[in-house]
């Protein structure tokens, strides 16, 4: 079986600081990381290779310095891996985006054909969902998204069924390989890292592609030209012009404060104490 | 870098919005969005209208008949066998070609499971741009101004597609107000063939597993909630959140640090990575106010914020500020309420 596993280096959003008055994004010092969504992916996907054996290859389209996302993904498991770089693919949307990554996995798929390609659910800097899908309709693979369990595949006979989290139920779906997973978070835990993987991720070749070796045919589909999405303007959330009407608890009693609190909600809403009693006698 | 409309693309006209369906009901996000949908055109200039696609069986003229009530003025309906039960491919190429042949200028739908699998589909097969989870809509010269968050909630960005049509994007349930509902509304219908069977379809739906247990916590549409953070300090203080939420009926909501704290499952969680709600009520005990959580809660009409610090950031959304300690203030709140409701309970009966 050979999977590709798509994966993202992303700034750790938890170490992100705004500078407070120019509202920009103080990048300095904040440790990039592999997304973690897509850790899920990677992880659904080193148990196939477990089970079937074939090969896990982990595939980014990022800087030179994404390199290290990749090695990480080896130490855990990932047979090899693909970088794919160019300054060329700068300032890319989702649609530029998955241009890129279905060419790239087009040119992977020459050397072996491709069984699965796997995604996280999403990214958390752009946070769009929208890559996994768009990779799913350029290579025409069937597009299995927010997926919470693969329940079996059969390689012979080229169909898998998997569990689709859908809104208020889960669906049975089964379809022909290849298809694109979008795997959703807390379906597994990452495996820890052996010895042998995290010194043969030390060695590994990553390979590196540019856009010729990626094999993209028409460049006007790539980077901020090949983007239909323009970022117009960045700024900081409005404060609320209203100051919220306090009562402290020390300068009075609490009971006093909360009666004079339901009198003011009430006051504000008075339909919603209403059908409070309503909802509340039925 | 093309930012000029090309001249063919230039008789793109409508605002439209996907209904999204299951099981009988039309998915509330259709319809908050049917509400900012309107307000668009009305800028334009131009109509709105609603598609609906789905099986033989499905009431689709009576879904029609409500996207009317909530500010469309047509609908394009596409019904066949194979769109009973939301699947990609199918769903896919239904609207692919509605859009193609009708025209619009901008197509918005719900961020929901279903929307984003299929507005990222749809965008990627008619090579237009897309803007996930937007937070506010607007028009910008002619053409569609979509805000969402940035680098968790921090900072805001506008994004717009200005050469290629249709303008699409992705709108999170409970983001935008419901829109007034106007019962002498009417529009008419335009009905188109899908063209597939099932045969062509390689995905198969071979079952749906409702799920019953999450459908009781309805965070999202709830009245009023009640959220507990980590101010509470333990699970045994949380309780006190419980205790009010049950006397005000209400449901319960929590910070991610709450949840992480195990206190309150996930499904609970307010917030950026959570549930944006938008409730009549939002009471918020022990809860600092992170941006990551008030961009889930601060279109709620009402908020109270009862903190022990009186800088806390969350005194910045809310109406009402009670600066004291939450574990002395949530019983005598509950108390207070359940006094007083009790009284007005009494009187109904
Ligand atoms: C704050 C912000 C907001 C943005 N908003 C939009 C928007 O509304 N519309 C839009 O079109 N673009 C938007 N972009 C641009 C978008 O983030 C980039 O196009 C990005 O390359 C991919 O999108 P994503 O991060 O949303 O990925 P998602 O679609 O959320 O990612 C899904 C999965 O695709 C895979 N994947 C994504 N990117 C890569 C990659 N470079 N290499 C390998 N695998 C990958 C991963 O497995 C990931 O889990 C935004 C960017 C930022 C920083
Ligand atoms: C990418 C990302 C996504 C995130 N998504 C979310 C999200 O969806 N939802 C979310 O909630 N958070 C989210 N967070 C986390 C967020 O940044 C905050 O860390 C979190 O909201 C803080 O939770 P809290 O207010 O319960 O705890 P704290 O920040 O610890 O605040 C506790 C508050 O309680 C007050 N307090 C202390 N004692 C008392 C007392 N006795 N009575 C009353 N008040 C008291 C304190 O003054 C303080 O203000 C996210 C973070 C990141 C980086």
């Amino acid at each position: 079986m050979h999977i590709v596993v798509c994966i993202k280096q992303v700034p750790d959003s938890a170490q992100i600081r705004v500078h407070p008055v120019a509202n920009t994004i103080m990048r300095q010092g904040v440790p990039a990381i592999v997304n973690p969504y897509d850790l899920f992916a990677l992880e659904e996907a080193l148990r196939l290779k477990d089970q079937f054996g074939g090969r896990v290859t982990v595939l980014c389209m990022g800087p030179p310095q994404a390199e290290e996302a990749l090695r990480k993904c080896v130490s855990f498991g990932a047979t090899d891996a693909i970088l794919v770089t160019d300054r060329a693919f700068a300032g890319a949307d989702t649609l530029a985006t998955s241009y890129a990554l279905a060419a790239a996995i087009r040119k992977i798929g020459q050397e072996q054909a491709v069984d699965l390609v796997f995604t996280g659910k999403q990214t958390i800097d752009g946070d769009t969902a929208q890559v996994g899908p768009g990779i799913a309709k350029r290579l025409g693979m069937s597009l299995l998204t927010y997926v919470s369990r693969i329940v079996k595949v059969d390689l012979d006979g080229r169909r898998i069924q998997v569990e689709r989290r859908a809104e208020g139920g889960v669906q049975l779906l089964d379809t022909t390989l290849p298809s694109l997973i979008t795997m959703l978070e807390g379906t597994n835990e990452m495996r820890f890292a052996t010895m042998d993987d995290m010194l043969r991720a030390g060695r590994c070749p990553v390979k590196r592609w540019n856009k010729d070796d990626a094999g993209i045919e028409d460049v006007s589909k790539i980077g901020l030209k090949g983007s239909p999405t323009v970022v117009s303007k960045v700024f900081g959330p409005t404060p609320r012009s209203e100051k919220a009407d306090m009562m402290v608890v020390a300068d009075t009693s609490p009971n006093d404060v909360c009666l004079n609190l339901l009198q003011k909600i009430f006051t504000a809403q008075p339909t919603l104490e209403q059908e409070t009693v309503e909802r509340l006698s039925a | 870098r093309n930012t000029e409309l090309p001249e063919h693309l230039k008789c793109y006209k409508g605002v439209w919005v996907f209904i999204e369906h299951d099981r009988g009901h039309v998915h509330q996000v259709s319809w908050e969005l049917m509400g900012e949908a309107r307000k668009l055109a009305d800028k334009l200039g131009v109509d709105v209208s609603g598609v609906l696609m789905g099986g033989p069986g499905e009431t689709l003229d009576a879904f029609a008949k409500e996207a009317y009530f909530y500010g469309a003025d047509h609908c394009y309906i596409m019904r066949d066998p194979v769109l009973k039960g939301y699947r990609n491919e199918p769903f896919t190429k239904g609207l692919t070609d509605l859009v193609n042949k009708y025209q619009p200028e901008i197509l918005l739908l719900g961020a929901t499971t279903m929307g984003r699998d299929l507005a990222g589909s749809v965008a990627t097969t008619l090579g237009t741009g897309l803007t996930a989870d937007c937070t506010e809509l607007a028009i910008d010269g002619r053409a569609l101004a979509a805000t969402r968050p940035t680098f968790g909630g921090s900072l805001l960005c506008t994004i717009m597609t200005l050469a290629y049509r249709p303008q699409m994007a992705t709108v999170r349930p409970r983001v935008m107000r419901m829109p007034r509902r106007d019962e002498t509304r009417t529009g008419d219908i335009v009905e188109m063939a899908l063209g597939m069977v099932e045969t062509d379809i390689v995905t198969k739906l071979l079952s749906f597993i409702p799920d019953a247990e999450r459908n009781d916590i309805n965070l999202a549409y709830a009245d009023i909630i009640v959220s507990g953070g980590k101010g509470l300090k333990t699970a045994g203080n949380f309780k006190l959140v419980w205790e009010l939420a049950k006397v005000l009926g209400a449901e319960v909501g929590a910070t991610r640090a709450a949840v992480q704290a195990g206190w309150a499952e996930n499904e609970r969680q307010v917030g950026q990575t959570g549930k944006t709600v938008r409730p009549r009520l939002y009471i918020a005990a022990g809860i600092s106010g992170a941006i990551q959580h008030r961009v889930g809660m601060e279109g709620s009409d009402v908020i109270v914020a009862i903190n022990t610090d009186a800088n806390a950031p969350i005194f910045d959304v809310a109406h009402y500020g009670i600066v004291g300690n939450a574990m002395q203030v949530l019983p005598v709140l509950t108390q207070a309420f359940r006094t007083h409701l009790a009284k007005r309970i009494r009187k109904v009966a």
